[in-house]
């Protein structure tokens, strides 16, 4: 059962307070009269099945109702960073393989890291939960 | 009946309490302190079940939770039936009443044995599965017997009399097993400052030390161990948790404890005198750091006839010698591939039994243990190992022979040894079980001869678990793993804990030994079991291996290894080393092991916890329940509400049908006056600048020009354009609306317009909040409802001031209340909001005025009739997430020339959603009226086709009218509005089929005059 670090709450709260909402970062298309029912269909109904970081929106249903994001990776069900709707991922396959090759670790001490703001987040850098 | 095998003194039982117990019908002593197990044996009962496909007679085996033969079913009355509990994990209690899980109709004489005696090639693996496979249809049949014949434990047929309990625990170190390295990893985390929490499975803590020969610190293990249970006892920061297995290892260090409370005690907590608290208690702990110590099992060899009872793990011997005083028999063959074993047959000799001799696979075995034994003048033959054992209830020898590892032969003459029981270590398998809950791979390692855990983040290692064995090292290893998982957690080391002191000792390698070679090969010689739970030997291994099953994963499946209680506790490394030897690979070529959770069965009730009977599932109650109890209403499960169904009277003394009551309220509705509780309707308080916007995206319909004082009917798409929900939304002001849903969607609908607010257009500034519940809902409809209202509020109900699609604020029996003027039956309605508290208030000042119009309370299945008669649909009953507003002929609310591209508009323009032979809603008219057509009955158009016939459709709502006194449905069908007056079928499961008209969805008062009046 996961342990989810809440960016509004700003607590690690049970996986039962949550619910998962599907991949997170879909774009809706701004015209959608413009686009072709191709393009609609894949916007509806298409999603990644990544093996390994997968970023994934979720809403803390029983707690503050705030949906939020979630870096995950799909093999260890590491939640490696939440952070609020709106914002980037620090974390994503290319970092997480960037820091495999130059050998940083993810901090420890715990699962999760917030997000940071994407103004003053950096490759390679943790901010501590 | 005296206790025969109990030694004179020794053992940590109390001799001065004697417990009284009951197996399989005979009565028997024991002491406290004693487990089942311990005092079967100080008993002399050899034979405690039958094997579960053989049926051949078995004896204890082992000490703890890997023994696979004595699994019993415990429990003196119906009620307190407990199935599959290991003897060797069951604390013994006075009046302990427990009967072999296998055997029947007995375990002495069993009428299934000549299976066991006729040999296994007459029961191969598949055996079941190649023989009774024809005809299929029978194999219900054969299975009842074979399940008994091979029995399985049963559950009680009454309710269970005790309570269980969950607790959610958080620490910062939690410690799985006290034995020496979970006992120094929690003290030295505990001396760091963190919060620890150390469970063990056993009645005891203390582990491996509890039956060990050593000295720590020059005092007794025992002793050590007493000292250091008591100083973490008496800090605040640690919590002990005896009797506790750690059962589960769940994702972000998520570990659910087993805590046994009474079990030891009595069948029941009432039973032990502690009736009204919790038999076992569920801990659901969420540590920041996890220390697993759960060290390991002793491994035994496969040999022939390793099942005879009198065959056990060496281990488990000096566990009872050393902490039950019992000694489970007279002349001791010890056969072995490792120095540690020896120790049992010191510990035999010490307690005065003969040991006939220690068998050694290994040419020339020269650790201190061995020169230890040589010295005390046992025999020890190298080289050499038991190839079978002799006698059928009871081990009578042992037949020895050198063997050449390497080629897997007999290279000797074979010597006889008379005996009555054999030991057999064939090395450790670390207990990595809760490592690997996770999906975690664990890694064979050559060198130590078995798996060892793979890195689980959050998870740290101590002692036997990583294949550490000897005790110095053990308590080195616990101190190291505490210092480590404290310090993750934060916690820094103040100064460096001291190690306790214990002798070392040279000890010479231990050989890779799994299935000792027979002279015959593995086929031909008598059984040699690897799995005794589950009657899995060598051979059918072997046979698995070459009819094709190369994957250690599918051996196990088609021979069941590894399956039932214990998990392959004992047999899985045997297993896969035969697998691996037969297929001429390394064993983790052949694969390796997974387990999954729980570690050992976990009762029902425990996993229940209190979530059961009327706190099973949480019931919402309106503000009137109490009134509708009152008034003989039946009630029906909408989500979580109960809601009135309808309310039955009595007519001369006896209760109204269903379909009698259901027929006076919809004529007292059509003819008069009737009111509806309809509280449980989702509310949903709008709110904001924008929240005008915000509708006009997330409906279908038009938003912007809606006046305050004005009401909208709604439909809420989805963005692939299939209706989702329903409802009115009603102006407030200008920046403020109330929009209700259906009952069962009131949550996901607010979560849904929270989803688009938060993650789509965050700029629009509004604001929603759930209301149901602070409003109740009633409804006054029929044409009697004016004049009732007019009775009890201060609002101009005039037709032309008050009309249809308006709401008013005013009074309602004295108190605020919003009115609004909308219908759900089609007859003149008046929905009346008032604050939840003033319901009742309300609702009976309605009752006292309404008396002379004959007032008639209905329930949600008059609703759907009345509904349903005027064509208004259910989202989610006549619609299933397939269907459009388009399908549902409500062009009419569907705004396609709105400026912002709402939800659902762009999948409306695609092909598919614009196909003109897409099922639309219509109503059917059965040919005969007194049919009430089945909802869910398939329409077709031609009654004659074959099967499979063209279906066309289905009904989704049906009733009886009673106004029309006809049947009638709504229907959805393909093409259907282009088919108006066409005959359509359905056929019905009894042959039957029935004919029906395809008509308008509007049944009654077409031209929509009655809630006009």
């Amino acid at each position: 059962m996961f342990h989810i670090f809440c960016p509004y709450c700003d607590e690690r709260r049970e996986e039962e307070e949550f619910h998962p909402n599907g991949q997170a970062h879909l774009v809706r298309p701004a015209d959608p009269d413009s686009v072709s029912d191709e393009a609609w269909g894949d916007y509806l109904f298409f999603r990644d099945n990544p093996r390994g970081i997968h970023h994934e929106m979720w809403v803390h249903r029983l707690g503050c109702r705030k949906f939020f994001n979630i870096t995950r990776d799909t093999t260890t069900y590491e939640i490696l960073e939440t952070y609020p709707m709106g914002e980037q991922p620090t974390i994503t396959a290319e970092t997480a393989r960037v820091r495999h090759e130059q050998g940083v670790q993810t901090a420890d001490g715990g699962w999760q890291t917030v997000g940071a703001r994407p103004e003053n987040s950096t490759l390679n850098e943790e901010t501590p939960s | 009946m005296s206790q025969n095998n109990r030694l004179s003194q020794g053992g940590r039982i109390d001799r001065s309490r004697v417990l009284t117990f009951t197996f399989n019908g005979q009565q028997y002593p024991g002491f406290a302190g004693d487990t089942l197990a311990s005092a079967l044996l100080a008993n002399g009962v050899d034979v405690v079940n039958r094997s579960f496909k053989y049926s051949r007679p078995r004896g204890i085996v082992a000490a703890g939770p890997e023994e696979p033969n004595a699994i019993v079913q415990l429990g003196a009355t119906e009620a307190a039936q407990v199935p599959n509990v290991r003897a060797t994990q069951q604390a013994l209690y006075d009046g302990l009443v427990a009967r072999s899980t296998n055997g029947w109709p007995n375990v002495q004489r069993d009428v299934m044995s000549w299976v066991g005696k006729l040999g296994g090639s007459f029961m191969p693996p598949g055996f079941y599965y190649k023989t009774f496979m024809a005809p299929a249809s029978m194999w219900m049949t054969y299975e009842k017997f074979i399940r008994k014949g091979a029995g399985l434990g049963r559950s009680p047929a009454e309710s269970d009399p005790d309570i269980y309990d969950h607790l959610n625990q958080h620490c910062e170190v939690l410690v799985i097993g006290a034995g020496p390295a979970g006992l120094t990893a929690a003290l030295t985390a505990a001396r760091a400052g963190a919060r620890v929490i150390l469970c063990d499975e056993q009645e005891e803590m203390g582990g491996s030390l509890l039956d060990s020969r050593e000295a720590l610190d020059g005092a007794s293990a025992a002793d050590w161990v007493e000292k250091t249970v008591a100083e973490l006892a008496g800090m605040e920061s640690v919590t002990l948790l005896p009797r506790t297995t750690a059962n589960g290892y769940h994702d972000h260090n998520f570990v659910t404890l087993h805590e046994r409370c009474t079990e030891h005690l009595a069948d029941t907590a009432a039973d032990a005198g502690r009736a009204g608290e919790v038999r076992s208690r569920l801990h659901r702990v969420r540590a920041e750091r996890v220390v697993l110590a759960s060290g390991s099992h002793e491994r035994p060899l496969v040999y022939a006839n390793n099942d005879v009872p009198g065959n056990m793990v060496a281990g488990a011997i000096s566990v009872y010698l050393r902490r039950y005083g019992v000694a489970p028999g007279q002349r001791l063959v010890l056969t072995t591939n490792n120095d540690h074993a020896y120790r049992t047959a010191l510990d035999w000799k010490e307690a005065g039994r003969e040991v006939v001799a220690v068998v050694d696979s290994r040419a020339n075995p020269d650790g201190d243990l061995v020169k230890q034994a040589r010295d005390s003048g046992i025999r020890v033959i190298t080289g050499s190992a038991v190839m079978e054992a002799s006698g059928s209830q009871r081990v009578s020898g042992a037949r020895v022979v050198a063997i050449d590892t390497t080629r897997f032969v007999v290279t000797g003459k074979i010597e006889e040894l008379a005996c009555d029981t054999i030991a057999s270590s064939g090395g450790y398998s670390p207990v990595i079980h809760l490592a690997s809950h996770t999906g975690k791979r664990p890694q064979w390692r050559e060198d130590l001869l078995g798996f060892v855990p793979g890195e689980v983040k959050g998870m740290h290692f101590a002692g036997g678990v990583q294949a550490v064995y000897a005790l110095d090292e053990t308590l080195a290893d616990g101190t190291r793993a505490g210092a480590e998982a404290a310090q993750a957690a934060g916690f820094e080391q103040a100064e460096a804990i001291a190690v306790p002191s214990v002798e070392t000792r040279t000890e010479s390698a231990t050989s890779a030994l799994y299935q000792v070679p027979h002279e015959k090969s593995s086929l031909r010689a008598p059984k040699q079991f690897v799995d005794l739970q589950n009657d899995v030997t060598a051979a059918g291994v072997e046979l698995a291996t070459r009819e094709g099953f190369e994957s250690i994963e599918h051996v196990k499946r088609y021979t069941a290894l590894g399956f039932g209680t214990d998990q392959g506790k004992l047999g899985n490394i045997n297993g896969m080393a035969i697998a691996a030897r037969c297929l001429h690979r390394s064993i983790p070529e052949v694969g390796t092991t997974v387990f999954r959770p729980n570690y050992t069965p976990v009762s029902f009730g425990a996993i229940v916890g209190r979530h059961c009977g009327e706190l099973f599932d949480p019931e919402r109650y309106t503000a009137l329940h109490q009134w509708h109890v009152e008034n003989g209403a039946e009630f029906e499960d909408v989500g979580h509400w109960k809601r009135p169904w309808y309310f039955p009277r009595k007519v001369n003394g006896k209760t109204e049908t269903m379909h009698d009551a259901v027929a006076r309220e919809c004529l007292a509705v059509r003819q008069g006056v009737g009111i509806l509780d309809a509280s449980t309707l989702g509310k949903i308080d709008i709110q904001g600048p924008d929240a005008r916007e915000f509708l006009g995206r997330i409906y279908t319909n038009k938003w912007a020009k809606l006046a305050p004082g004005r009401v909208r009917y709604g439909l809420m798409c989805k963005d692939d354009g299939m209706l989702m929900d329903d409802g009115t939304t009603s102006c407030l002001g200008e920046n403020h609306f109330l929009m209700t849903t259906t009952t069962g969607g009131a949550a996901s609908v607010l979560e849904w317009l929270e989803l688009w607010h938060q993650t789509e257009w965050p700029e629009l500034q509004v604001y929603f909040n759930s209301v149901t519940d602070h409003f109740a809902t009633m409804t006054v409809t029929g044409p009697e409802a004016r004049k009732l209202m007019a009775e009890v509020t201060d609002i101009d109900l005039d037709r032309e001031q008050f009309k249809f699609m308006d709401w008013k604020q005013g009074t309602v029996a004295g108190v605020p209340a919003r009115v609004f003027r909308i219908s759900f039956t089609g007859e003149l309605a008046f929905e009346i909001n008032v604050q939840a508290n003033y319901a009742l208030h309300v609702w009976k000042a309605l009752f006292a005025h309404g008396e002379k119009y004959d007032l008639t309370p209905y329930g949600t299945e008059t609703m759907h009739v009345l509904r349903a008669e005027k064509g208004l649909i259910i989202a989610g009953q006549d619609t299933d997430g397939s269907v459009t507003p388009e399908d549902l002929g409500m062009h009419w609310a569907v705004g396609y020339d709105k400026p912002f591209p709402w939800i659902g508009k762009r999948a409306l323009t695609r092909p598919d959603t614009a196909r003109e032979d897409r099922k639309q809603l219509v109503g059917l008219k059965p040919k005969d009226a007194t049919v009430v057509l089945e909802e869910g009955a398939q329409i077709v158009l031609d009654r004659e086709q074959t099967i499979p016939m063209t279906m066309m459709g289905h009904v989704t709502s049906s009733y009886y009218s009673p106004i029309l006194e006809s049947g009638f449905a709504l229907a959805v069908l393909k093409g259907g509005r282009n088919r108006m007056g066409e005959t359509v079928y359905l056929p019905m499961s009894d042959g039957t089929t029935h004919e029906a008209e395809v008509v308008n969805t509007v049944f009654f008062d077409p031209k929509w005059e009655r809630q006009n009046v």
